[in-house]
């Protein structure tokens, strides 16, 4: 019996601490993030998680948001979406966090977004991308600082078309699930627009974790596509390329790995010349106009220093999302008043902040804009590993599908003009 | 007896003014008790001497029973979806049921494993259908015909999952005791026994496998509407898993037990996200092979004493 | 589609199903003798994995030759099976010999979550790959596709070698002999002096090695992430339940089956391929629960 008292006393422990919320200026400010801590999507999260803990770190030095510390709680995205989601409460009803950062798959911010509405907490999903998101639901509470799904496939698109116009015959390799499908989905209907005679030779989604590809190459081997497509990423990513790469295929047809960026430095040697690559969105650690100024060369050292390896699109997501907030609670509190979570999240409409590799524009369906580099993989004797070279940065207002509009329609008529858009600003690797 | 009575009617007590103090834990404790109505169903299963590692079949299938209906608007009735979603799973477990309580021990479990896998497989792959890995959202539905706001909706689911726990609980300590549960032993004990006075091993197993399915598929029910999003996650065999463990670390010796061993799972996750977010699964191991190792009746055991269930003294300390 | 394609659908098939098969087999053998299910075994694997690509990164940071890594593989898995398998064998297992099977199950179990969390410890969460062995092998060509020698080739000689050593090990040598008399009669076979205390550790260390020999194999060609232990277990349960539990020949047929199944799935149904190996196993279950090479089920209650 004793011991059953003790269990219901750490129970009612847990549940009644830290009930108190204050109105006015609070002491910190409570920032809840959801990330993968563990999972394959962990290669993600904990990077997220890096970048988090180094860039707080530097907001409290500077005095923290108005005057007020932020105070990081993670939240483990991994362990499963009923899972978050009592952990998400608890963050903002016990723990009561005022924003929170949630989060890095699409599955769990589809989740998450009417959550925040119920708790009318700030959310910012900090990396996920699906587009259907704002398009096919309007969240007052909920905001994202990157772009979305459609942003990246066009770009991809239009980097594809601009620097192999004349394939035939095209392959797709995605991981089942959401994104993997949806991101084909985009990218099949442009294909169709752009290029209506282009053969889809084969459509293969092995298994999310997948470790083994033989057969998949195997056939891909057998058709000779002119280009092979993969919206993969991480372990999926390295294992694929490392088979295809150890078995000639890549040298065989053109690939198309929109998420590589995070995978490069791993990849090391592995990964040849020509293979087109992107970061979902304009991240990159050597981005042709910032990779000098003095705030990219801090992070990147700091960063490095922190971890041993090069900061990945993950840190620059979380990045933009705590800029942004730190924005929006500037924007919000400028009479000097601690701003209510309502002014907080209306101060993000219109919001235009600065971010390591350029300007994000948040619209007034909370959707950000942001511009997306793509490049073609080069070998140079400064790094042991591929970097970008015959770069193309497009802005983020030509490649993100228009207020209002639903990406799939707006892909299926988008003109080949926009292939050649002056505003398409290119660059070459130089050291 | 009455202390298991004493006990138990605080333990109600206890859930019942809980959320009162703290309204975040109400969807915390109804998670807890949908996983303890599902470990339940395990616990009758364990009585019989035969674990399934696939319930997460019976618990995700109502939840996308629930999940389904919702979207479609058809019964957007909270009071409807909950039975409607435990019937479906009924009606599964009725007819897997059939194929399995011919098989014993490893068999079974493996066999148990084998179907809730091909649902796995079947939820992640049909991706136009179920969404796929991301799963689907489930609308908040009316609450006895009044759309309700997030928190009255959860305190009401809250206050009916306790409710129909409570009535869970009483009808399988009922059944425990009825011949149909005395049976049960016996298939653990002496199945040949059995067959010799004429009672077929198979009904008795065929009835208590319907009863855990009902049983998973009432808590999946629940979580469907409480958590407003399903995942094929729920159909893992580490989540069928999780029940049997929640079963053992409460204990098989009352109907309390599970219930126990699923708010203790939850606490401890609680505390581990907080304190140790990458090594909760270690956690709860570590915790596992403690009461395992030194107290084999679980938390239940540990609670009722020597007059519970002492089928290993070495847990009534 | 041409006639060819079927055999190289069989070629992918064969590798994958070899790395299976090693897996299985150490799961399988575990439980024909010491009657545990033993969920941890995807850790065993995952684990001996990890430290195989941990050495063979080293020897590359070392400058050493990289046909070193061979035996570094082989040592690896030796490592895992005898300090990890034999640590769970002596500190836990031991104590639940005589216990309920649920109970046994479950203990591995909780080894296994404690075990998945140890590697994110130890291992970091970033995909971890040593490809050297992999690439050092080259390739093969068939009918104009290329191969890695090192799937093709050298994965299933190793699990043809471990195959044909365990069924010399278990019928011509002592100590194998003594597992099957233990297997058999525990009782009979210690009244002849056999210590089964020793024949159960051996024999755990054993599976473990395999499995970890497995993870070990897999190293050069696939990255590992945290994870890769629960998807394999599960795979080499269905193989075990399949051949039948303690079947060692069987295990490898059904392998065999599962890999050339999932690649056939590949060509003519990409949405099925994850289905094949449940599938399988439900139905062998279904209609010859004891597997398809048992015979009668000798084990008692």
């Amino acid at each position: 019996m004793k011991t059953m008292k003790l269990a219901i006393a750490a129970l009612a422990g847990t549940l009644l601490a830290g009930q108190a919320l204050a109105q006015d200026k609070p002491k910190e400010l409570v920032v809840g993030i959801a990330t993968f801590l563990s999972g394959p999507a962990s290669v993600f999260g904990v990077p997220g998680r890096n970048a988090a803990d180094l860039l707080i770190a530097e907001i409290n030095a500077k005095g923290g948001v108005l005057g007020v510390p932020l105070k990081p709680v993670y939240v483990d995205e991994g362990a499963g979406t009923n899972q978050l989601l009592s952990e998400y409460r608890r963050v903002v009803q016990e723990q009561g966090a005022q924003v929170m950062l949630g989060a890095i798959s699409s599955g769990s911010c589809n989740a998450l977004a009417p959550v925040a509405e119920d708790l009318k907490v700030v959310n910012v999903m900090w990396d996920c991308g699906t587009q259907t998101i704002f398009e096919d639901g309007k969240w007052k509470y909920s905001v994202r600082t990157q772009a979305h799904a459609g942003a990246e496939m066009m770009a991809t698109l239009l980097y594809l078309m601009k620097v192999k116009p004349d394939f035939k015959t095209v392959a797709v390799v995605n991981q089942d699930y959401a994104w993997g499908r949806e991101s084909w989905a985009l990218l099949q209907a442009g294909l169709k627009a752009l290029k209506p005679d282009v053969r889809v030779v084969a459509e293969l989604f092995p298994k999310f974790g997948a470790p083994d590809f033989s057969t998949e190459i195997t056939r891909l081997s057998a058709l000779r596509p002119d280009v092979v497509i993969s919206t993969s990423w991480g372990g999926d990513l390295d294992t694929f390329v490392q088979q295809a790469a150890a078995r000639g295929l890549l040298k065989q047809s053109t690939f198309v790995l929109p998420l590589a960026e995070s995978s490069l430095e791993r990849l090391g040697n592995v990964l040849p010349e020509g293979v087109i690559v992107g970061s979902r969105g304009d991240h990159y650690w050597l981005h042709p106009k910032y990779k000098n100024t003095p705030e990219m060369q801090s992070f990147v050292k700091a960063y490095k220093d922190k971890t041993g390896v090069y900061p990945i699109y993950p840190t620059f997501h979380m990045q933009q999302a705590l800029t942004g907030l730190q924005k929006a609670y500037e924007k919000a509190g400028a009479g000097g008043k601690w701003p209510s979570k309502e002014e907080v999240i209306a101060a993000f409409e219109g919001l235009e902040f600065k971010s390591l590799t350029g300007t994000i524009t948040i619209r007034q369906d909370h959707q950000g804009l942001e511009d997306q580099l793509l490049g073609t993989t080069k070998r140079v004797p400064d790094y042991p590993f591929a970097v970008y070279d015959k770069m193309a940065l497009y802005p983020g207002k030509l490649v993100t599908t228009p207020l209002g509009e639903k990406s799939l329609d707006w892909f299926a008529k988008v003109k080949p003009d926009l292939v050649t858009d002056k505003s398409i600003e290119t660059f070459d690797y130089a050291k | 007896m009455a202390r298991q009575l004493v006990f138990g009617a605080a333990l109600i007590a206890a859930l019942a003014v809980f959320p009162l103090f703290s309204p975040w834990s109400t969807v915390i404790l109804t998670v807890a008790l949908c996983e303890g109505l599902a470990a339940l169903g395990i616990m009758v299963l364990l009585r019989a001497g035969q674990v399934s590692f696939g319930h997460g079949l019976f618990f995700s299938f109502s939840a996308y029973a629930v999940a389904f209906m919702a979207a479609a608007k058809v019964g957007h009735e909270a009071l409807v979806l909950i039975p409607v979603g435990m019937a479906a799973s009924g009606l599964l477990a009725a007819i897997v049921g059939l194929f399995v309580v011919r098989y014993r021990a490893i068999f079974f479990g493996m066999l148990n494993l084998a179907i809730s896998m091909v649902f796995f497989s079947l939820l992640e792959k049909l991706f136009s259908i179920t969404g796929g890995a991301d799963g689907k959202r489930v609308p908040r539905p009316t609450f006895a015909g009044v759309e309700f706001g997030r928190e009255q909706f959860e305190l009401a689911t809250f206050y009916v999952t306790l409710v129909l726990c409570i009535l869970a609980a009483l009808f399988v300590a009922r059944y425990l005791l009825s011949p149909g549960g005395k049976a049960l032993e016996a298939i653990k004990s002496n199945e040949t026994r059995l067959e010799y006075l004429g009672v077929s091993p198979r009904k008795v197993l065929y009835g208590a496998y319907l009863l855990s399915g009902l049983l998973a598929g009432l808590g999946g029910a629940i979580i469907a509407l409480v958590s407003g999003h399903v995942t094929p996650e729920l159909a893992y065999w580490v989540r069928s898993g999780e029940f049997v463990f929640i079963a053992i670390l409460g204990g098989i010796g009352g109907v309390a037990g599970p219930f126990l061993g699923a708010l203790m799972f939850q606490i401890i996750r609680g505390y581990a996200a907080v304190y140790a977010p990458e090594t909760w699964h270690a956690v709860l191991g570590v915790m596992l092979l403690v009461i395992i190792f030194f107290a084999p009746a679980g938390l239940y055991g540990i609670v009722a004493g020597k007059g519970g269930k002492a089928q290993r003294e070495e847990g009534g300390r | 589609m041409p006639p060819e394609m079927l055999l190289l659908a069989a070629l992918d098939g064969l590798a994958y199903g070899s790395l299976i098969f090693l897996v299985a087999v150490g799961l399988s053998l575990i439980f024909g003798v010491l009657g545990i299910v033993n969920v941890a075994h995807g850790s065993f694997y995952a684990i001996g994995a990890y430290v195989a690509a941990a050495g063979v990164l080293a020897l590359g940071a070392a400058g050493l030759p990289t046909w070193l890594a061979f035996p570094t593989l082989l040592i690896a898995a030796a490592l895992v099976g005898i300090l990890v398998g034999g640590l769970v064998e002596i500190a836990l297992l031991r104590r639940v010999y005589g216990k309920e099977e649920v109970l046994q199950l479950i203990v591995t179990f909780a080894v296994f979550m404690i075990l998945e969390d140890a590697q994110k410890v130890v291992f970091g969460v970033q995909p971890y790959f040593a490809n050297a062995p992999m690439n050092w092998l080259g390739t093969v060509e068939v009918f104009g596709i290329f191969y890695t020698t090192y799937q093709l080739i050298l994965m299933p000689l190793v699990a043809l070698a471990v195959l044909v050593g365990l069924r010399f090990f278990l019928r011509r040598t002592s100590f194998g002999r003594a597992i099957v008399a233990v297997t058999q009669d525990r009782e009979a076979a210690t009244a002849m002096g056999i210590d089964a205390a020793r024949v159960y550790l051996i024999t755990f260390i054993i599976g473990a090695s395999l499995a970890a020999l497995g993870g070990a194999l897999a190293s050069a060609t696939t990255s590992l992430t945290p994870g890769i232990g629960a998807g394999t277990l599960v795979l080499s349960f269905a193989v075990a339940a399949i051949a039948g539990l303690g079947r060692i020949e069987g295990a490898a047929v059904a392998a065999l089956l599962i890999g050339l199944g999932r690649s056939a799935a590949v060509y003519f149904a990409p949405e099925f391929d994850v289905l094949i190996p449940y599938l399988i196993m439900m139905v062998v279950l279904l209609v010859r629960p004891q597997g398809l090479f048992s015979t009668v089920q000798t084990r008692k209650v």
